[in-house]
C-alpha cells in the first residue's frame, strides 16, 4: 500500500507540472496584459512595470521562475491589488470557500445517502419513485436557479435570512445556510441516485442472500453486510463530488456575493492577474489530485476486493 | 375450409415469421413504451421547432428596443406575452432565440466531444498495450484538471466567441466518452467477427470503423443524451458568469442572469427561462434514461 501511495505520487507529480504548464502558457500567450488600464500608459513607465514583474524576460525563463517559487512557497504579488500578495488573497478567501464546500459535502452526504438506501430497500413503490423524481429535479435545477429563488424567497419575501455576503467579513450560521443548501441540492441528487443503485445491486448479490439464509435479522443484515458495499462507490465518488463542488462554490459565491476563492478567481482572470489565477488553479489541482488519491486509498481500506500491487 | 390467401401473400407472411426482430427494433419498442421518454421526446420536439420557427412569425425581435415599454409584465398588449427586459425587448422572442442557442450549443459540443471521445477510445481499446495505456493514462490526467478554470481562461483569453465556446466545452466533456468507448472496445476485440475480419487481413483502420465503432454505438448513444444537458449547463454557467453569449445574442444562461438580477422587481424574467431551461434538460435526462433501459436492459 506504501509503495501503492508513492507510485501514486510519483505520477502525480508531473501531473501538477502539465498543469501548472497548461495554465501558464494558455495565460501568457493571451493578448491583453494585466496594464491595460482607462488611461494608457507611457511606454516608458509601461517597460518598468514589465521589467519589474519580469515580463520582459523570455518566456521559459518566466515560467522556471515560476516552478523556483512555487518550490518555496512563493507565489509572488498580486498584480492588480499592489498592496497583496497572492498568498494573502488565497489565504483571505480559501477559508470561506473551503467551509462552504466541506459544508455542503457532508449536508449532502447526510440527506443523499438515508435517501438513496430508502429508495432501494423499497424498490418500486411510490417512496422510492418519488425520492427518485426529487433526485432527478435536484440534477435538473441547476444552482444559478435554484440560488437566486432561495435568496428571493427567504431572503426578500419571508426575511428570514440574509439575501447577500458576510455579516461584517466574518462567516455565521445564518449567511452561509443558503449558499451551502444551493450547492449542495445537486450533490444529494447525485449522491442519493448513485447510493439507490448500487445499494439495489447489493441486496440482490449472493452474500446477502446468504447472510438472510443462515438466519440474521434484517437490521444486521443491512448494517454488518449490505451497507458497507453499498456505500463503495459514494468513496470513489468523492474526488469527482470535490469538483463538483469547486464548480459549483463560483456561481454560489458570484449569487451571495461571497468573498470566496471562485469569485476571485473570474474576476482575476477577467483582470489579467496572472499569479492569482496560477495560484488558483494549483490549488484546485492539488486538491483534486490529492482527494482523488485518498478516495483510492480509502475505497482499498474499504473493499477486500482490492489489492494494490 | 379453404384458405383465402393468394400466393403471393402466403410468400409475405412466410417472410415476415422468418424475419427477426433486430436488437434495435427490440430496443426501440422498449423505448417507445416508457411513457416519460416518449412525454419527453414531444415536448422536446415541440420546443425545438418553437425555437427553430418561432421567431420568423413572432412580430417582434431579439434586439429591437421599445423604450416606452421597459420591464412590463405579460400582457397580450402588444403581444409581450411573457413581458419584457431591462432594456424593453420581448421576453417571448428573446426565450426562443436561447433556446436555440442553448440546444446548438448542446448539440455541436457534444459532437465535438462525441468525435474526439470516440476515436480515442476506440484507438486506444483496439491497439491496446503500451498505447493504451499512455492514452488512457493521458485520459486520467485530464481528469484531475480543474476543467472550468480552464474553461474560464480560454473564455477570458480568447474574447468570447460562439466557435470557441462549442470547442472548449466540447473538448471538456470528451474524456468519459472515450473511457465508455475503450472498455467497450476491449470486449469486442476480443470477438469472433473481429478475429476473422483480422485473418481476413482487414485494415486495423477499417476494422475500428466498420467493426468497433457500430458496436458500441448503444453505450454511446446512451451518454450522449446525458452529454447534451450537462454541456447546456456548463454554457449556461459560463453565460451566468458573464463569460458565455454576448448581448444582444443570447441563452438560458444569460436570460437567468438577467432574471437573477431583476428577480425582486420583475419576476417573470426569471420564471419563464429558468422554467424553459428545467424542462429542457428534464427532457433530455427522460430520454437518456429511456434510452439506457432500453438499450441496456439489465438494470431492469
Amino acid at each position: 500500500m506504501l509503495a501503492y501511495t508513492m507510485r501514486r505520487l510519483m505520477v502525480a507529480f508531473p501531473t501538477m507540472l502539465v498543469i501548472i504548464a497548461v495554465a501558464f502558457f494558455m495565460m501568457r500567450l493571451a493578448p491583453g496584459s494585466p496594464f491595460d488600464t482607462e488611461r494608457a500608459l507611457s511606454p516608458e513607465i509601461r517597460a518598468q512595470l514589465m521589467s519589474f514583474y519580469g515580463f520582459d524576460k523570455p518566456l521559459y525563463i518566466q515560467f522556471l521562475d515560476y516552478l523556483k517559487g512555487l518550490a518555496t512557497f512563493d507565489l509572488g504579488p498580486s498584480l492588480i491589488y499592489k498592496d497583496q500578495t497572492v498568498s494573502e488573497i488565497i489565504g483571505s478567501g480559501f477559508p470561506v470557500s473551503m467551509t462552504i464546500g466541506l459544508a455542503a459535502l457532508l449536508l449532502a452526504t447526510c440527506v443523499g445517502v438515508p435517501m438513496g438506501l430508502f429508495a432501494a430497500l423499497k424498490q418500486n413503490s411510490l417512496p422510492d419513485y418519488s425520492i427518485m423524481a426529487i433526485a432527478m429535479a435536484g440534477i435538473c435545477i441547476p444552482s444559478l436557479v435554484t440560488g437566486p429563488i432561495l435568496s428571493l424567497v427567504f431572503g426578500v419575501y419571508l426575511g428570514w435570512l440574509p439575501t447577500a455576503g458576510l455579516d461584517l467579513g466574518k462567516m455565521t450560521f445564518e449567511t452561509l445556510l443558503l449558499p451551502v443548501v444551493t450547492l449542495s441540492l445537486a450533490q444529494i441528487a447525485i449522491i442519493s441516485r448513485l447510493v439507490r443503485s448500487s445499494a439495489v445491486e447489493v441486496l440482490r448479490s449472493n452474500f446477502v442472500r446468504t447472510a438472510r439464509a443462515k438466519g440474521l435479522p434484517e437490521h444486521q443484515v443491512l448494517s454488518k453486510h449490505a451497507l458497507r458495499a453499498a456505500l463503495l462507490p459514494l468513496v470513489s465518488y468523492l474526488g469527482p463530488a470535490c469538483a463538483g463542488l469547486i464548480t459549483g462554490s463560483v456561481v454560489v459565491e458570484t449569487v451571495f456575493q461571497l468573498p470566496g476563492i471562485g469569485k476571485n478567481f473570474v474576476t482575476s482572470a477577467l483582470q489579467r492577474d496572472y499569479p492569482v489565477v496560477m495560484a488558483v488553479v494549483v490549488l484546485y489541482a492539488g486538491l483534486i489530485i490529492l482527494l482523488n488519491l485518498l478516495a483510492d486509498l480509502a475505497y482499498g481500506l474499504l473493499d477486500p476486493k482490492v489489492k494494490y500491487e | 375450409m379453404t384458405l383465402l390467401i393468394t400466393p403471393e401473400e402466403k410468400a409475405e407472411l412466410l417472410e415476415a415469421a422468418v424475419k427477426g426482430r433486430s436488437l434495435w427494433d427490440d430496443a426501440q419498442r422498449r423505448l417507445f413504451r416508457n411513457k416519460a421518454a416518449v412525454g419527453s421526446m414531444v415536448v422536446l420536439g415541440t420546443l425545438t421547432f418553437l425555437a427553430i420557427f418561432g421567431p420568423f412569425f413572432w412580430p417582434h425581435d431579439y434586439e429591437t428596443i421599445y423604450n416606452d415599454r421597459v420591464l412590463q409584465g405579460p400582457t397580450w398588449e402588444h403581444l409581450h406575452i411573457f413581458g419584457t427586459d431591462p432594456q424593453g425587448r420581448d421576453l417571448f422572442v428573446r426565450l426562443l432565440y436561447g433556446l436555440r442557442m442553448s440546444l446548438a450549443v448542446g448539440l455541436v459540443a457534444t459532437g465535438v466531444s462525441l468525435l474526439i471521445g470516440v476515436i480515442w477510445g476506440a484507438t486506444a481499446g483496439y491497439i491496446g498495450g503500451r498505447v493504451d495505456q499512455i492514452m488512457m493514462r493521458i485520459v486520467d490526467v485530464l481528469y484531475a484538471l480543474p476543467f472550468i478554470f480552464f474553461v474560464i481562461i480560454l473564455m477570458v483569453v480568447f474574447g468570447r466567441n460562439l466557435i470557441l465556446i462549442f470547442v472548449a466545452i466540447g473538448a471538456v466533456e470528451w474524456l468519459t466518452m472515450a473511457r465508455i468507448v475503450r472498455g467497450q472496445t476491449i470486449s469486442l476485440r476480443k470477438k469472433e467477427f473481429v478475429e476473422a475480419a483480422e485473418a481476413a487481413g482487414v485494415t486495423s483502420a477499417s476494422i475500428v470503423t466498420r467493426h468497433i465503432v457500430p458496436n458500441v454505438l448503444g453505450p454511446v448513444v446512451v451518454y450522449v443524451t446525458l452529454t447534451i444537458p450537462a454541456v447546456i449547463l456548463t454554457e449556461s454557467f459560463l453565460s451566468f458568469l458573464g463569460l458565455g453569449v454576448q448581448e444582444p445574442m443570447t441563452s438560458l444562461g444569460n436570460l437567468i442572469s438577467i432574471g437573477a438580477r431583476e428577480m425582486e422587481i420583475a419576476p417573470w424574467l426569471l420564471i419563464f427561462p429558468a422554467t424553459t431551461m428545467m424542462v429542457t434538460l428534464f427532457c433530455f435526462n427522460f430520454i437518456g434514461d429511456g434510452l439506457r433501459d432500453a438499450i441496456d436492459p439489465r438494470d431492469r
